[in-house]
């Protein structure tokens, strides 16, 4: 080995330790941030010891290449709103599918003999990482709103797996004629890539957390596979460290909505569109509240739990929540957040949403550590969530969300209900919370109830 | 030999890469999400090495838009994840 080569080797090497290490700060707040400026330094040693690679040519075009490429990732990652934050990951990761799927076709496309073992890493990591690719970008589009509607028809599971099978054959064929014909590799990547579309387009923009960390994970792996193709081992470990990661990732979201990840993907019930004949009529009335006697309630209260949801962020009012907060625990009430692990698009978006108004993590809390604390709370605020606090959940065996993990706000003496009108959640279930007796409900718009409630308590 | 350290790698990296994830609060369910999206973009070393050695107009063409996505990969998933970790703050810290 040449001097030079040791030298990067030793680069890839600490790259390699950095990323794991960088990922396992990821896993605590405290360190979260450190671990992400580490994770970074690494990318950025790898990157430059590269350009050192004996016999590097193209060198302009490299740099032009990522200057694009880097360029505008960098703009629009700064520049997106934190609401959106979900589907830009989404981009991003397909942009590292499509680029593992580029290495494995510029690999194969060369040349120069490949050992089988080689050839056949190569082939399934492009077909991953085009399916990845194609995938995240219909995962986008969707989240975007750019794609609206799901595709769903009769017979649609047999097409793919159709296509599937289709996609297998030709890369066996490819394989053995690989010195004779070019042409099939070509199909394959076209094959993968319309299959991408076609496992993404029918899944409903609820599951769409769940998809994208799987496509997650298989840029990962697609990535590792690479990595043995060009015998660079940074890129199989960081590769499989990832794809081993986003998997367990992957379960634990599935969980958290009560899914399994073969429900998510062949079955259609992340979907607005299912409507539920329920027994909405029979439930009684539900019971209005004007905001001067909510904020009343609170103030006087001696433990008050925020519940916000996906209607609180749509509305923007993150920040008049937590200004209202502020302005209860200086009358000295217990405030404190509590976060289904779905709220929002993903399980931690709304933490991030609390987070940037400000919100103290300390004061946030998973479903199972407040579950029990909803007994002794005076007042538990729910601003734009819904199925996730339906206690049907709990009690009747023929909902749809049955078994689901919910926060049982219902436990508490008084529930607040901040909501636009009197439908039905995302599921389109009724919410049996909206109708009990010491349940109230205050209607409008989230941005504009909490700056009521700021307004109404300051007067106090 | 060469395969057999290769899959001995791929087991370990996959063992390492479940464990270091696996006691993750729900709560940075989606900056981990995004981190671990950015170290994936170290498929940007591997577009450099497919483009550096590229030769035809065909291969070079492709690697381009290799090392292109690529460095979208690592750059947009650098920063989303930085964005979202600099948020995140202790009430204990602010009193101080």
């Amino acid at each position: 080995m040449l001097n030079s080569e040791i030298i990067i080797q030793v680069c890839y090497l600490i790259a390699a330790i950095v990323f794991i290490l960088g990922l396992k700060r990821m896993s605590s707040p405290t360190t979260a941030r450190l671990g992400i400026v580490w994770a970074g330094g690494g990318m950025l040693l790898a990157t430059a010891a590269t350009f050192f690679t004996p016999g590097m040519a193209n060198i302009e075009l490299i740099i032009i290449a990522i200057a694009i490429g880097g360029g505008l990732a960098w703009m629009t990652a700064k520049k997106v709103a934190m609401t959106d934050m979900p589907q830009m990951i989404a981009l991003y990761n397909g942009m590292g599918g499509g680029a593992a799927a580029a290495i494995a076709a510029v690999e194969m496309f060369k040349v120069h003999e490949l050992e089988i073992s080689v050839e056949i890493l190569a082939i399934i990591g492009g077909i991953i990482g085009a399916i990845s690719f194609s995938g995240s970008i219909i995962a986008f589009g969707k989240l975007q709103g750019i794609i609206k509607g799901s595709f769903r028809f009769k017979g649609q599971n047999l097409l793919n797996l159709l296509i599937m099978l289709l996609l297998i054959l030709i890369s066996i064929t490819t394989l053995m004629d690989f010195e004779l014909m070019k042409n099939p590799v070509v199909a394959v990547f076209i094959i993968a890539l319309v299959f991408g579309i076609a496992m993404t387009l029918p899944i409903g923009g609820a599951d769409m957390p769940v998809v994208i960390s799987l496509y997650n994970a298989l840029t990962g792996l697609a990535v590792g596979f690479e990595g043995y193709v060009l015998q660079n081992y940074a890129m199989i470990i960081a590769g499989t460290v990832v794809g081993a990661a986003g998997t367990l990732l992957t379960q634990l979201m599935a969980k958290a909505m009560n899914r399994s990840l073969g429900n998510v993907l062949f079955s259609g019930f992340g979907d607005q569109s299912i409507s539920v004949e329920g027994d909405s009529e029979n439930q009684g009335e539900m019971k209005p509240i004007e905001s001067s006697d909510a904020s009343i309630m609170m103030a006087f209260a001696q433990k008050v739990i925020i519940i916000p949801g996906y209607g609180m962020a749509v509305a923007q009012a993150q920040q008049k929540v937590w200004e209202f907060s502020q302005l209860l625990i200086e009358r000295g009430v217990d405030v404190k957040f509590a976060i289904h692990p779905v709220a929002r698009r993903m399980p931690g978006h709304m933490n991030v949403l609390l987070a940037e108004a400000g919100v103290p993590y300390d004061l946030i809390y998973d479903a199972e550590e407040i579950n029990q604390e909803f007994k002794n709370c005076d007042v538990a605020l729910v601003i734009g969530a819904n199925d996730v606090v339906n206690p049907v959940a709990r009690t009747d065996p023929s909902s749809p969300i049955y078994g689901m993990p919910i926060l049982d706000a219902d436990y508490s003496a008084n529930i607040i209900v901040v909501k636009r009108g009197q439908g039905a959640g995302f599921s389109g279930i009724q919410n049996s919370l909206f109708f009990l007796d010491n349940t109230k409900m205050l209607y409008g718009d989230g941005k504009e109830v909490a700056a009521n409630l700021v307004q109404t308590i300051k007067e106090l | 030999m060469e395969t057999f350290i290769a899959i001995y790698i791929f087991i370990l990296a996959a063992f390492t890469g479940y464990e270091v994830i696996s006691k993750v609060p729900v709560i940075l369910h989606t900056p981990m999400m995004s981190g671990s999206n950015f170290i994936h973009g170290i498929v940007l070393v591997g577009a450099m090495i497919a483009l550096g050695f590229a030769e035809t107009n065909l291969e070079k063409t492709i690697g381009f838009i290799g090392v292109f996505l690529a460095a979208g990969n690592a750059l947009g998933g650098y920063v989303a994840t930085e964005r979202m970790l600099e948020m995140f703050k202790s009430s204990k810290k602010d009193a101080q």
